[in-house]
């Protein structure tokens, strides 16, 4: 809907993207006409109830699934070509962290595949492992590590190649709330850190509010974008900022553009 | 005590009294460690005023056990309460793994000392029954031998079991299973790239893991002569198919995000092959590998019987078979249980290194 | 249609290798022939046509195969002991009974491990151990014991079937039984349920799934007990003397024919088991 910046800071550039799954019961509009730019740095939170295509959004941009109308590029490059060139970081659903590998062979996983030198692999995940707080449990494997820790490793796996753009689907959505508090605050130093363009879906409102820059809502049948939501709140974001007034306005624009979206009629579902 | 645990000491005890009572009428002198058990055996009743640990029924039927096999030399035919001394070792054996098995039960880890001790408990009880039924009774050693008579056959014919033993073993079993494990793993990673190959070959795969390939040894013994080329032919036939059907089973074994993930790295086929797909099979490959350690000696062992050398564990069974040599069969179905038992034991343990991560392996969920 | 294409091309492939090697593999017997007869410089069609239609190939030609199946089954007389039909019966008939067997055994053994800690505890290790030893082995050696003391016939033979099938279902059934989980037995438990009730209404129905894949394994190898354990007795008949009596006389192509007649015999089995599965799957609502 709204394109406040020039091109060229572009990281994804959506431009009337749509996406339809041909099923037995017909086709499913998956995503319709989405448009969008991500901006160099920027932290974009996809919010909506299941169903509304953020997770196909986010594995459209990762090359995951091919769109079926409109044009997608990721700096200035075809999806496809931006995989190739590894330009992004992905977080799943799930750690899906290998059993037979320990937790740094697993964070070295990605630099093996593309050929980094083992002197390197070790530094990058020394690095990384710092850098998510998981020092000292290089040798563990990912079975004797809790879920929250065992996410933090495949956060340090997406980052250990050191591509500028995240890409995270719902990677805290398994956890329990105390957990999720905890690496929300994290992840935003990290970002901080990092300077990372991130893009990260969740269907948890004050999980958007707290960490994004932008929050994008998005609606179920067909999958679209019903509104953009700019977050002033200073980027200093201590936990308890979220009973301040700033932060609830904001909350409540998001609960407002879900509504709004209908995307609660349950008896669709 | 549970309802079993008090009918199996009572039933065991009110028997040794009975026993007790019938051999009053033998010979004071005769069987007395026999005697001296079934009196312990009737003190065991005691058990209902003061109570007694399962170890004090582990004796008993330890000493059953030795009153019966010491005894056995004494009586021309076995009397009525030899018999019934048999039956009373047997319940107190069984009382002794009850019980134990119930102090054990909440506790976890059973495999190791006491966890192991109930299965041994029941394969000394088991040889010790068949050893006192085959003498006790005079069953012919054609139809079977006692264990003791094979047991001497085992050492007296040593170089006999260790020239079929080196023939069927060493020279067809690991050859031909090597061969078809190894080449059922290529074929199904090349069948693996090509899906309409790999829906044309699985259905078949499944169908000929289900048929009776053994049947094909006269064949092979026709095409690769009577040594043991041709009965490395049959376990390659064997071993070939349980591990294609299985390798295809375990590609696809990695879950979509695994596999999403390698794709967002660009990774390719090789890499997504030898960094996530193989090892993700690995369960699955272990798995034939041990069906396959069992196929392979069944395999080498009956196609010897369509066509030999004049050695070979099939051939010494077969011939033996015939000459009523049936302790030297025996001692060679020892010989094949304990390579078998040895073979797939070595790949268990194989297995337990290289999938040490599986849930299966370390004890744990998914 | 699209299941079917990749199964036939393959089988077409098999098809035509075979040919070719049934081609390369008699030619040298037919060479030595045609050198007696003092014909040479044949075509190579009339030459790979004679090397389809000898006596004794080394491999003979499927039609070769087929045809002999037609002519000892449909050709002649039921009670005929070159009918194939009457050795597949004696056969069948073993596996039938040895199946059945080995099923209700293994099913009963299942129960009582599940039931009873001291005889999970005494019985799995050898029942597992039991399997690495060849028994299929000693299979001829079980029916002539078992012979010497006046048990002949169906029954022996039944016997190494019976041992051989037990174990799969032994095994899957405990592990189907063991398959519900802590929650549902603590709902059972919660409506103060009997062990009898916990049983039919829980442990039962979920094993269900197990035991009819068990039983497809067991049947297999039912079948080949049957046809190994017939090799000790070659007056007793059945597919395994055919091989047998085949493999002494050199009759490839009757060995051929009863492997084949064994392979369809295996095929309609576990069929037949997996039309139960449906059939019961089916009452019992859950989707195929």
């Amino acid at each position: 809907m709204s394109v406040q910046t020039t091109p060229g800071d572009a990281v994804v550039a959506a431009n009337n993207l749509g996406l339809t799954f041909p099923t037995n019961d017909g086709d499913v509009v998956a995503l319709s006409d989405v448009n969008l730019t991500i901006n160099k740095g920027e932290f974009v939170s996809f919010i909506g109830p299941s169903g509304c295509g953020k997770t196909t959004f986010l594995r459209t941009i990762a090359d995951l699934e091919q769109p079926t109308s409109g044009t997608l590029t990721i700096n200035g490059q075809s999806p496809e070509a931006a995989r190739r060139a590894r330009a992004y970081g992905y977080v799943f659903q799930a750690p899906a962290l290998y059993p037979w590998r320990t937790i740094a062979k697993n964070i070295a996983l990605p630099l093996e595949i593309m050929g980094h030198g083992s002197a390197e692999q070790a530094e990058r995940v020394a690095r990384t492992m710092d850098l998510v707080n998981l020092a000292g449990f290089e040798q563990k494997y990912p079975w004797q590590l809790s879920g929250g820790m065992q996410q933090r490793a495949s956060i340090a796996r997406a980052l250990a190649f050191d591509a500028d753009l995240l890409l995270m689907d719902e990677p805290f959505g398994a956890l329990d709330e105390i957990v999720r508090d905890h690496l929300n605050s994290e992840l935003l130093k990290l970002w901080a850190r990092t300077q990372k363009t991130i893009c990260f879906v969740t269907h948890s409102i004050p999980e958007a509010v707290y960490l994004s820059t932008r929050i994008v809502v998005m609606s179920p049948r067909p999958g679209r974008v019903i509104d953009i939501i700019e977050s002033d709140l200073p980027a200093e974001r201590p936990l308890d900022m979220r009973e301040t007034p700033e932060f609830l306005a904001i909350a409540a624009r998001v609960r407002e553009g879900l509504r709004a979206g209908h995307s609660y009629d349950e008896d669709h579902v | 005590m549970s309802q079993l645990q008090f009918f199996l000491a009572l039933i065991a005890g009110g028997l040794s009294a009975i026993a007790l009572a019938l051999s009053l009428i033998t010979p004071f002198e005769q069987g007395l460690l026999l005697k001296a058990f079934l009196a312990l055996g009737v003190v065991s009743l005691l058990r209902f005023v003061v109570p007694m640990g399962p170890w004090a029924d582990g004796v008993l039927a330890v000493l059953g056990a030795t009153a019966l096999l010491t005894s056995l030399e004494v009586f021309a035919p076995a009397p009525p309460y030899f018999w019934l001394a048999l039956t009373v070792t047997w319940l107190f054996a069984w009382l002794f793994v009850e019980r134990l098995s119930h102090t054990l039960a909440p506790r976890l880890s059973d495999n190791a000392g006491l966890g192991l001790l109930i299965p041994v408990m029941f394969g000394a009880a088991l040889l010790v029954v068949w050893e006192v039924v085959t003498r006790g009774a005079n069953v012919p050693p054609v139809l079977l031998p006692a264990p003791s008579m094979i047991g001497a056959q085992l050492v007296n014919s040593a170089p006999i079991l260790w020239a079929d033993f080196v023939q069927t073993f060493i020279k067809s079993v690991l050859p031909g299973y090597a061969i078809g494990c190894l080449s059922g793993l290529a074929v199904a990673i090349l069948v693996d790239r090509s899906p309409f190959l790999k829906a044309g070959l699985l259905p078949i795969g499944n169908f000929m893991s289900a048929l009776p390939i053994i049947g094909i040894a006269p064949i092979m013994v026709m095409w690769f002569g009577f040594d043991w080329q041709s009965k490395a032919a049959v376990v390659v036939a064997m071993t070939f198919f349980p591990m294609l059907v299985n390798t295809v089973a375990g590609l696809n074994a990695s879950s979509a995000i695994e596999r999403d993930l390698m794709r967002t790295y660009a990774a390719n086929y090789w890499q997504t092959l030898m960094k996530l797909r193989l090892p993700a099979a690995g369960p699955f490959i272990f798995n034939a590998l041990k069906i396959n350690s069992t196929l392979a000696l069944i395999g080498a062992i009956v196609a010897e019987f369509f066509g030999t050398p004049v050695v070979g564990m099939g051939f010494r069974i077969s011939t033996g078979v015939g000459r009523l040599a049936i302790d030297l069969v025996w001692a060679e179905i020892a010989v094949a249980a304990i390579a078998g038992s040895a073979f797939y034991g070595v790949i268990a343990l194989i297995e337990r290194g290289v999938t040490f991560w599986h849930p299966s392996v370390r004890g744990g969920r998914a | 249609m699209t299941r079917a294409l990749p199964i036939l091309t393959v089988l077409l492939a098999i098809v035509v290798i075979w040919y070719a090697a049934a081609i390369g593999m008699n030619s040298p017997w037919q060479n030595t022939l045609n050198t007696r007869a003092g014909l040479t410089d044949l075509p190579f069609t009339d030459f790979a046509l004679q090397t389809w239609a000898q006596d004794r190939p080394l491999l003979p030609a499927p039609h070769q195969v087929i045809g002999e199946i037609w002519n000892a089954t449909v050709a002649l007389e039921l009670t005929s002991k070159r009918s194939l039909a009457y050795h597949g019966w004696i056969t069948l008939s073993s596996t039938l009974l040895g199946f059945v067997l080995g099923t209700a055994l293994g099913v009963a053994l299942a129960v009582i491990i599940v039931h009873n800690e001291a005889a999970n505890r005494s019985l799995m290790p050898w029942i597992i151990a039991s399997q690495t030893i060849p028994i299929l082995a000693i299979a001829p050696m079980v029916v002539v014991g078992l012979g010497s003391i006046g048990i002949t016939g169906t029954v022996p033979r039944a016997l190494i079937s019976m041992y051989l099938s037990f174990f799969p279902v032994v095994v899957g059934m405990v592990k189907g039984l063991r398959s519900p989980e802590a929650i549902q037995l603590d709902l059972m438990r919660t409506y103060d349920a009997s062990p009898w009730q916990t049983f039919w209404k829980l442990r039962w129905p979920a094993a269900m799934p197990m035991l009819f894949a068990s039983m497809k394994v067991g049947i297999a190898i039912s079948l080949v007990g049957a046809v190994v354990s017939e090799l000790s007795n070659a007056a007793g008949g059945g597919l395994g003397v055919r091989l047998l009596t085949g493999s002494y006389n050199g009759q490839t192509i009757q060995i051929w024919a009863a492997l084949f007649i064994a392979a369809a015999l295996a095929a309609v089995l576990v069929m037949l088991v997996g039309a139960a599965e449906r059939l019961v799957n089916a009452r019992m609502g859950v989707r195929a």
